[in-house]
């Protein structure tokens, strides 16, 4: 039996893109000086008519995918997280999103993936920037599944978006794409004591170790894919609040309005329930291999269990 | 230019300052030596050179302004309400609660208007984008924009000159209001951009100066900067902010200023005796 080898995150979203142009000639692809990394070089071998490399330029990107919105086209706009989130933010707001234009912002190496980067390269805080950004739809696929479907249901959304993609490695999680819908979170894994809401390539793989280490403490976590983090889904959240009654968000991010801010304002508003956040704690990122920052900031399987058992014992407290 | 295409654009340009003070003048405060010292380049677009239909303001072969200093949003909407996009009274609504006329453009609130823009810097590369689109669906329209001087300080500015220069962008053509004053005082004290012209030949653009209110002379200008069709063009277009404004021509105070009236009307009556 041959195994067919795992693609990296990056190379699922450059041959997504690509099928996708291929098929709608209005979706163009927007780099700037980062295409070996964020891997859509065959895009460009294939149509590079319709891909635009705007140098080291990150303000420049958004402003010109932007103009190219308003003739009609649907731009996908790539860069590391921290630039366009951070350096490009203006730019995003008012001549994307303010402007009720239709940009696809791509934001690659969320987090703590950044590693060797550094601090400097380290976005903790982009989902929460974005998430402020009215009527934006802000996401962060966990497996190369479900990121091909978004890929396509984000192209088809009436407005910007922003998307934070891992670069590598990822194993697939989700066994098909029929049930994956923007705004929409999956229960991967159902459980009854409670339930760990996750993000992204890092902390869904986590959350889904977590819950196994939780069932050999006895207890039954489960495990959603809250893939879009804006808008919330609320009615899974309210959902799990009223089943599990305890819940733990997790997420390569602050802890400060991102994944778990989202769904404390549900939660404070509607049915006031447990809820621990795992996360980075208002900290600046730094530079490491990706296990030492995980570990660092506490972003791993082992910190969800202490912090899930901590929060069983206040349920069983109650 | 004849001399009667000639009187029609001086009149226009007359009119449009006319209406720009006369929508300030009612609200009583705005963008006035900015808005002032475009009206004829205004003039110049939108009742000569651009193709554009007020019954179909998107029309996608349309020519396109971004008016990246935004905040001259206020000579611009004199302009399209002269040429029928919306009606007269709106002028009068100018950032009054529910406007359709906000102080700086707004792409979705106002018929004719192009670009979302006010923060300064931005608009060059949406004018750049726009250029692209059209040049991939084979449009031959010509994209302008308007940037301010002040603005010019603005690194995405430069980002976008360089863009538009690799793009090979033709069908772009840009002009600078250099009316060498910017917020907080003049430029070459605040934050000096000379050589101007200088600059945006360096950046590959085709590039020239010339007088901003005189319209043959912009004419001139705007058919040659036609006639590049491998590279941008940039016009610096030297200009007096708050031109033909008694109170507010040639003054640093006129970016945003307090507007009485009994003024705006003094400045509409002046303007019409001056012919």
């Amino acid at each position: 039996m041959t195994t067919q080898p795992t693609p990296e995150m990056r190379a699922v979203y450059a041959q997504t893109l690509l099928d996708l142009a291929q098929q709608d000639e209005r979706i163009l692809l927007l780099e700037a000086d980062l295409m070996r990394a964020t891997g859509t070089r065959p895009f460009l071998e294939a149509l590079p008519s319709r891909t635009y490399n705007v140098g080291v330029a990150e303000a420049n990107l958004v402003g010109l995918a932007a103009g190219l919105s308003a003739t009609g086209k649907i731009p996908f706009a790539n860069t590391f997280a921290c630039f366009a989130a951070r350096r490009a933010y203006d730019q995003f707001f008012i001549s994307a999103n303010y402007a009720r234009l239709n940009v696809k912002l791509v934001g690659t190496d969320p987090g703590v993936t950044a590693a060797y980067n550094g601090g400097t390269h380290m976005t903790f805080e982009d989902l929460g920037l974005m998430r402020n950004i009215p009527g934006l739809v802000v996401l962060e696929p966990c497996d190369p599944v479900s990121l091909a479907e978004l890929i396509r249901q984000t192209a088809y959304h009436a407005g910007c978006t922003y998307m934070r993609l891992h670069r590598g490695v990822a194993p697939a999680i989700h066994a098909s794409q029929g049930h994956l819908l923007l705004g929409k979170g999956v229960m991967l894994r159902d459980g009854e004591d409670l339930t760990l809401i996750a993000a992204g390539v890092v902390m869904v793989n986590e959350a889904l170790a977590a819950a196994d280490l939780l069932a050999n403490d006895g207890h039954s976590a489960a495990v959603i894919d809250m893939h879009t983090i804006k808008p919330i889904d609320i009615e899974l959240v309210l959902e799990s609040a009223t089943r599990t009654g305890a819940l733990v968000t997790c997420e390569n991010h602050q802890v400060i309005n991102g994944l778990g801010s989202a769904v404390a304002e549900v939660l404070a508003e509607r049915r006031p329930t447990l809820l621990r956040r795992v996360g980075v704690q208002d900290e600046f990122g730094e530079v490491g291999p990706l296990d030492y920052l995980k570990e660092r900031f506490g972003l791993t399987a082992e910190n969800i269990r202490q912090q899930a058992l901590d929060l069983l014992q206040a349920k069983s407290g109650r | 230019m004849e001399e009667h295409e000639k009187r029609f654009l001086a009149a226009k340009a007359k009119k449009v300052r006319q209406l720009t003070i006369d929508s300030i003048g009612r609200l009583g405060v705005g963008h006035v030596g900015g808005s002032m010292s475009i009206a004829e380049v205004l003039t110049l677009l939108y009742y000569r050179h651009m193709n554009v239909d007020p019954q179909d303001p998107r029309r996608r072969d349309r020519d396109q302004l971004v008016l990246s200093k935004g905040h001259a949003g206020p000579s611009l909407y004199a302009v399209l309400a002269d040429k029928g996009y919306f009606p007269m009274d709106w002028l009068h609504t100018l950032n009054r609660g529910g406007t359709r006329l906000p102080s700086h453009c707004d792409r979705n609130l106002t018929p004719g208007v192009d670009m979302t823009t006010g923060s300064l810097g931005q608009g060059l590369s949406a004018a750049v984008g726009i250029a692209l689109g059209n040049r991939l669906d084979n449009i031959e329209s010509t994209v302008y924009c308007i940037i301010g001087d002040g603005e010019s300080n603005e690194g995405q500015v430069w980002e976008a000159a360089q863009a538009a220069s690799q793009y090979c962008l033709g069908n772009l053509i840009a002009f600078t209001d250099y009316n060498k004053m910017q917020i907080d005082g003049y430029m070459c004290d605040v934050m000096n951009i000379e050589d101007l012209t200088a600059k945006w030949v360096a950046f590959g653009w085709f590039a020239l100066r010339v007088n901003g209110h005189d319209l043959e002379e912009m004419d001139r200008a705007i058919e040659r900067a036609k006639a590049q069709k491998h590279r941008p063009s940039m016009i610096v277009l030297d200009t007096i902010k708050g031109k033909g404004i008694y109170f507010a021509e040639g003054k640093l105070a006129s970016h945003n200023m307090p507007v009485a009236y009994a003024d705006a009307l003094e400045a509409i009556d002046r303007l019409e005796k001056e012919g």
